[in-house]
């Protein structure tokens, strides 16, 4: 069904830690891994699953480790690569980083683990808050109440433990829209929508039920909401925690929830409304061959006036043979980055509808580089504090729990660059 | 303080010093010890000298010391079988320790050591686990006996632990449902008649219910089960649809592609003008979109499996082009990936953005990225034909770039151009051969090469151009050899006197300087045909090509289908399906899509599914048309050997029919088993009629086929006006147009060839694959004279009915191949069912009645026939002439009701209600018939001959 094996390597493809599952592969045949990868890697087809024989590798690179399942079967793929996200992932809030050194430091802790989130390849409990309630690092001073199961392992509600108690209780919630952007050398936008995410930190006591209502376009057509009171949303695609009760929005677009403890990504959508990229970007690149390289780059807030980009980042890619530069902005300051092959202009606060420019100077060496260099796009960041693109707004959001605690819910907006891309000609 | 230091001690006598401290008295000193054991597995050395002492620090009440020793136990079990057994008493206690923490890591390592030995031990402990009070020791229990299968199988059946793993499906646990529902599949996979998974419509909801309460990874598991199930009508089809989508809106994206190949399988059974398939349609692309999303491993499970989409159900995506279009930072598997799906969607509407994008990707520096743009921007010249033009531009422009492998990529699709369209982008010919010298890969000097040759007349210089090539004929690979000399005995043919000594050059260089055999064959070949008969060599080797088809890379359509019931596994990665990398699955059946609404397979009556013979699910065993295609087309067929007149005598043709038919019974033969179904279904529907209409049902299906014959009726029936069925542009310059009639009780295709080739066609043949109701020329196919070019000829076939037999979609379909002394070309049409109505078809009224009421109201469908302006009298007349007899009227309140009957050349009865009210255009047809999957067909017939 899905993996026989789990592998941990490090770069050289040493196996540091692994799980046989099934045992219907040869745990021997992890050994081809690394030529296999070397020899895609020549061919320049790189690819996250490589045969040996009857042998399937699906694999995934994290920092300085490749995490590598095994399988002789038609596994379910997508499974297993979801899965060995979620491995890093756990491991991550466990470890803090995930890396060499942490497999080897905690490598008890690490067999404990895959014996608890897979068994016989079938993905099992993943939910690293709850794990960490029964396995734990302090292995040492184990006490017997924690070896006992958590009750939540197998309950309808396997993400959040009972009798969890806070003196005030809270909700924060973020908004948090990130646009991507992917702009044709001529200028016109070939593509651009909006991911947006709503975080919680959730600091609630006991098994608090809640509801978000949103603005969203759909549930006020369904409720027969006029929506005169202010813009409404359409969400092209929305994805949820576990969490949240499918079916509930399925029927009437209600988010209804028992939220995990802490931090969780509630919910993501999609908007693919065609958005006006919110700082546009034009360039002149003109490249003199041996000689020099000259730069203008004019950079225009297109948002509300009364908004302010913060962090403003402008990545101009310039030739790696590129040397002395020179540059001269309006505002912000620039700076060469030759091991990325990039200006970085930085502009700290950018307030909506101005205007900036910045020119750089390069010099190229009479050798030309005879290496074929791509043509990598400008890119731009930038994060805009209370506001949001879609206008997307929380309505509210009502918390109830048996205990009848008032609780308050605390609401952020941030919209920042996703993939913001803008081609050039050069 | 960190684990690290376990690692350390690599002294001499380790073994001997890790003994002692194994079997010290102190808890905390052993278990550092066998931290420090397990800590030498872990980095590959080989403590398995340690089994005993190791073994016997696992009776202890420390958790953690108790999981170290189990991982140990897994890992050396199997090379020390006698001594594992040491470890079975600790296995039953722990199974039922206080602790379900404790109990459940006993069943699960337990289940981990394949030792065949200890496995009857564990039995009983297995079964206590089984009924245990905790659902986590419940569902670990349930992965248990998927273990203990895969070890002794034998052994799992015999205990009855799979009829408890069944239990454990209604179990009310979500977890423990899931994790059976895992168990059970795993064990189905590897035994695929063992009927495990006998899905019905109770255990379905149960699973539908679980899947809203378990975890993500417990909702793969049940989709993928529900994706195996078939079920049993367009409405249940329905509801579980409904009840699977929300899933779509899961944050894992492996959900969703679960969730997405059960919609996208039983989708196949909603009608298509149902409201609810339009929603479900448009349902689909925002999830998929947004899997796009995810990270890259995932980005490119999705994509392939996008790929497979896009092919099966175009509509789904067609608008979201935009989102494939590649970023710069894409890993270069997404981004060929992107590439392949955007040639897909490409279409007359959005062909401006696709080329723009195109080109921007050709000037990247990614070589095979480049490469496979530069291709994509042909098969978008070659796709969409508005587009040739511009797409010519863009590969031009890009010629100018000078680009090595850019150039030769171009000019290798400006070939297959030219091939599609010709004689209409030549003068671009000029350009092209500016860049002969540039091209060092095979395959680009193979494409100019034909370029030249194909087109020496008009480029003045051709000899020299083809002559530079020859100075190095040696050295060339055989591709380009064999190019050159035709190439250049094009060349000849089109300028005789200025290159005699061109040709000669290059037969005697591929006869006899060469030792390949190809090469040497074709020169000789060349070589006889030049030296005696110019002619008739330049027939052949001028003779006009085949133009090539649109899409060259789809996938075959059973493949397609198998794979689309394999969304989001290996098999949808490598679109291959299960059994070309999977060991042992050979005999393993092959997944299919159920048959969609109104064809019949998902309606039988129970008694047809009881029929002796139809012992397996029909959709299973019916291979497909796309099947059937594939066979058709894959027929060797030899050309005809004799040249000259065309024999006036049918007995040569009967000769050319054997080679037809030879061919497709064997290649077919292996495939009758899958006419039962379709047989039984007919055959069952006259099992019940009364007695004086029934056929003989023991005298088996060639008796029930039969039926068909007539009685002779004065003309008048319904015939369609003829249509093209065969363009020119497709059959080398034959077009055939036809129709099909039924007259004096024999039914014909009546046909027009017209040869609009430039050359004389003879030798006609024709032959029908199996179709629905056996129809089958009863005589060859008359073309007495060769066919003259711009000339045509009308032919009559008269048909039977008792050819082989097969079911196909739709019904009426009919799969003709026609041969000519060219080819052989096939086409499909499709007949009225109303020509298959037999003169006898009038029924008794008093059968009528009790038929009626016999056949099930389920059989019963409706239809409505728009805007028709005859009153019932003239419908009825009109109906007549078409063998659909009015049997008895009826008015009632102003509304006339028409009982008829009609009657299939297979013995087949149809009742039908025919409702009409004066002064409303809109006519109901009600139809009842045991064989309901022919209602569709009997409405198009009724519509047809009444607005005729």
């Amino acid at each position: 069904m899905s993996a026989s094996a789990i592998f941990v390597l490090d770069l050289k493809g040493k196996v540091l830690i692994c799980r046989n599952y099934k045992g219907d592969v040869d745990m021997a045949e992890i050994d081809h891994f690394m030529s296999l990868l070397m020899q895609h890697e020549e061919e320049g087809l790189i690819c996250p699953v490589m045969a040996h024989g009857n042998v399937h590798f699906m694999w995934i690179k994290h920092s300085n480790l490749y995490l590598v399942a095994t399988t002789n079967k038609n596994s379910n793929a997508s499974l297993v690569y979801s899965f060995l996200y979620k491995l890093v992932e756990v491991f991550t809030e466990y470890f803090k980083e995930l890396e060499e050194e942490s497999i080897q430091d905690n490598f008890v802790v690490v067999y404990e683990l895959l014996d608890e989130l897979m068994d016989f390849g079938f993905p099992q409990t993943t939910d690293s808050k709850i794990l960490q309630e029964y396995i734990t690092q302090e292995g040492a001073k184990l006490e017997v109440a924690k070896t006992k199961v958590p009750t939540t392992v197998t309950n309808a509600v396997s993400w959040r433990s009972e009798g969890i108690k806070y003196k005030k209780n809270e909700v924060f919630i973020d908004v948090i829209e990130s646009i991507n952007v992917l702009v044709n050398a001529n200028g016109s936008v070939m593509s651009s929508d909006i991911v947006g995410s709503i975080k919680l930190k959730t600091m609630l006591s006991g098994m608090p039920e809640l509801r978000l209502g949103l603005n969203d376009r759909v549930l006020f057509a369904l409720t027969g909401w006029s929506g005169d009171k202010g813009k409404t949303v359409v969400m092209e695609d929305v994805k949820f925690h576990q969490c949240v009760r499918l079916s509930r929005f399925e029927s009437d677009r209600t988010i209804s929830f028992i939220p995990p403890d802490g931090e969780s990504e509630l919910m993501s959508y999609r908007i693919n409304t065609h958005v006006k990229p919110l700082i546009w970007i034009e360039s002149v690149i003109e490249k003199f061959s041996h000689s020099r390289v000259e730069i203008m780059v004019k950079a225009k807030g297109q948002f509300k006036k009364q908004s302010v980009a913060n962090n403003v980042e402008v990545r101009v890619p310039v030739p790696s043979d590129a040397d002395s530069p020179k540059f001269k902005t309006s505002t912000g300051h620039a700076k060469y980055v030759p091991e990325k092959n990039l200006v970085v202009w930085t502009i700290k606060s950018f307030p909506g509808g101005k205007e900036f420019l910045m020119r750089a100077h390069f010099g190229l060496p009479s050798v030309e580089n005879d290496e074929a260099e791509g043509k990598p796009p400008i890119t731009v960041k930038f994060e805009i504090p209370y506001f949001t693109v879609s206008g997307i707004q929380v309505r509210y959001m009502k918390i109830i729990e048996k205990s009848g605690y008032q609780a308050l819910p605390w609401v952020r907006y941030i919209t920042q660059s996703g993939d913001y891309q803008l081609r050039t000609n050069v | 303080m960190t684990d690290s230091k376990y690692f350390t001690t690599t002294k001499k006598g380790e073994i001997f010093e890790l003994k002692a401290e194994l079997n010290s008295d102190k808890k905390e000193k052993k278990k550092e010890a066998v931290k420090k054991v397990i800590a030498s597995m872990t980095v590959g050395k080989d403590v398995s000298a340690l089994f005993p002492d190791v073994v016997n620090c696992m009776q202890t009440d420390n958790l953690e010391l108790k999981k170290l020793v189990y991982l140990y136990l897994m890992n050396y079990a199997k090379s020390q079988p006698d001594m594992a057994i040491m470890a079975v008493n600790t296995f039953v206690k722990d199974c039922e320790d206080p602790n379900p923490l404790i109990r459940a890591l006993a069943v699960r390592t337990m289940g981990c050591i394949r030792v065949d030995k200890i496995t009857e031990y564990l039995c009983e402990p297995l079964r206590k686990c089984l009924k245990d009070e905790d659902p986590y020791v419940r569902k670990t229990a349930a992965v248990c006996v998927a273990k203990l299968h895969d070890i002794n199988a034998q052994l799992v059946e015999d205990q009855g632990f799979l009829d408890t793993l069944k239990d454990l499906i209604s179990d009310s646990n979500p977890m423990v449902v899931a994790n059976a529902v895992a168990a059970l599949s795993e064990i189905a996979e590897s035994h695929p008649n063992s009927n495990l998974l006998d899905l019905n419509p109770q255990t379905i909801n149960k699973l539908l219910t679980a899947l809203n309460e378990c975890t993500e990874w417990g909702q793969i598991f049940i989709l993928d089960c529900l994706a195996n199930y078939t079920p049993r009508d367009d409405r249940e089809s329905q509801s579980i649809c409904e009840r699977v989508t929300p899933r779509l809106s899961h944050a894992n994206s492996a959900v969703v592609l679960s969730a997405v190949k059960v919609l996208m399988k039983f989708m196949e059974m909603l009608p298509k003008d149902l409201d609810y398939y339009g929603t479900l349609l448009k349902k689909l692309a925002p999830p998929l979109v947004t899997l796009l999303s995810a990270e890259p491993e995932l980005q490119y499970v999705a994509l392939r499996n996008i790929n497979l989409i896009v092919q099966r159900r175009p509509e789904i995506l067609k608008h979201e082009m935009k989102v494939f279009f590649v970023k710069y930072n894409d890993p270069i598997y997404v981004k060929l990936e992107k590439l392949d799906i955007m040639i897909r969607l490409a279409s007359q509407a959005n062909i401006a953005q696709v080329l723009a994008e195109l080109k921007e990707y050709a000037t990247e520096v990614d070589v095979d990225f480049v490469r496979k743009a530069v291709r994509a921007i042909g098969r978008c010249a070659i796709k969409v034909e508005q587009s040739a033009e511009r797409c010519v531009s863009t590969l031009l422009d890009l010629i100018q770039t000078k680009v090595n492998y850019v150039v030769q990529e171009a000019i290798v699709v400006i070939k297959d151009i030219f091939r599609k369209y010709p004689n209409k982008y030549e003068s671009v010919i000029a350009t092209l051969c500016e860049n002969l010298d540039s091209l060092d890969e095979p395959e680009a000097r193979a494409a100019m090469i034909w370029i030249v040759g194909e087109y020496a007349e008009r480029i003045d210089n051709a000899d020299e151009l083809l002559e530079s090539f020859l100075e190095g004929f040696h050295d060339e690979s055989t591709q380009v050899q064999l190019q050159l000399l035709t190439a250049i005995v094009k060349l000849f043919l089109k300028k005789p006197t200025e290159t005699q000594e061109l040709v000669q050059q290059v037969l005697s260089l591929a006869t006899q300087d060469s030792d390949n055999p190809d090469l040497r064959d074709r020169g000789y070949i060349y070589w006889r045909l030049l030296s005696t008969d110019p002619v008739a060599a330049k027939e052949v080797v001028l003779a006009e090509k085949p133009l090539i088809s649109e899409e060259t890379d789809l996938i075959e359509p059973t493949l397609l289908e198998e794979l689309i019931c394999h969304i989001g596994t290996l098999a949808s990665v490598y679109h291959k399906p299960p059994s070309a990398f999977v060991e042992g699955s050979r005999g393993v059946q092959h997944k299919r899509l159920p048959g969609s609404a109104g064809s019949g397979e998902s309606v039988e009556s129970p008694d047809v599914a009881s029929a002796p013979g139809v012992s397996e699910a029909p959709p299973a065993v019916i291979p497909s048309q796309g099947d059937l295609l594939g066979d058709l087309l894959n027929l060797d067929l030899t050309p005809p050997t004799t040249t000259g007149p065309p024999p006036p005598s049918s007995g040569m043709q009967m000769g050319a029919m054997d080679l037809l038919g030879g061919g497709l019974d064997s290649l077919l033969g292996g495939d009758l088993g899958g006419s039962p179904a379709m047989g039984g279904g007919f055959g069952a529907a006259p099992a019940a009629m009364p007695a004086s209409f029934t056929a003989p049902v023991s005298g088996g299906l060639d008796d029930l086929f039969d039926l068909g014959g007539g009685v002779g009726m004065p003309m008048g029936a319904y015939s369609p006006p003829k249509t093209v069925w065969l363009p020119a542009m497709k059959a080398k310059g034959l077009e055939i147009s036809g129709t099909f009639a039924r007259r004096s009780g024999v039914v014909q295709m009546e046909m027009t060839l017209t040869n609009k080739a430039m050359s004389v066609m003879t030798d006609f043949a024709i032959q029908f694959n199996r179709n629905s109701f056996g129809l089958a020329p009863a005589g060859p196919l008359q073309v007495l004279t060769p066919l003259s070019p711009n000339q045509s000829i009308e032919v009559t076939l008269p048909l039977n009915t008792v050819g082989p037999v097969m079911k196909m979609e739709p019904l009426n379909n009919l799969q003709v191949a026609v041969k000519n002394n060219i080819d052989v070309f096939y086409f499909s049409c499709q007949y009225p069912i109303s020509m298959l109505f037999a003169e006898d078809g009038k029924m008794e009224r008093q059968v009528f009645l009790a038929t009626w009421k016999d056949i099930p109201n389920e059989n019963e469908s409706q239809f409505q026939i728009k805007d028709c302006h005859l009153n019932s009298d003239a419908a009825s007349n009109k109906l007549q002439g078409s063998n659909i007899f009015t049997i008895a009227k009826r008015t009632v309140e102003g509304q006339d009701m028409l009982y008829q009957s009609m009657k299939l050349s297979n013995g087949i009865w149809l009742l039908a209600e025919l409702r009409v009210q004066a002064g409303n255009p809109n006519y109901t047809v009600s139809l009842k018939c045991r064989a309901p999957e022919v209602s569709q067909c009997v409405f198009q017939s009724y519509e047809a001959v009444l607005k005729n």
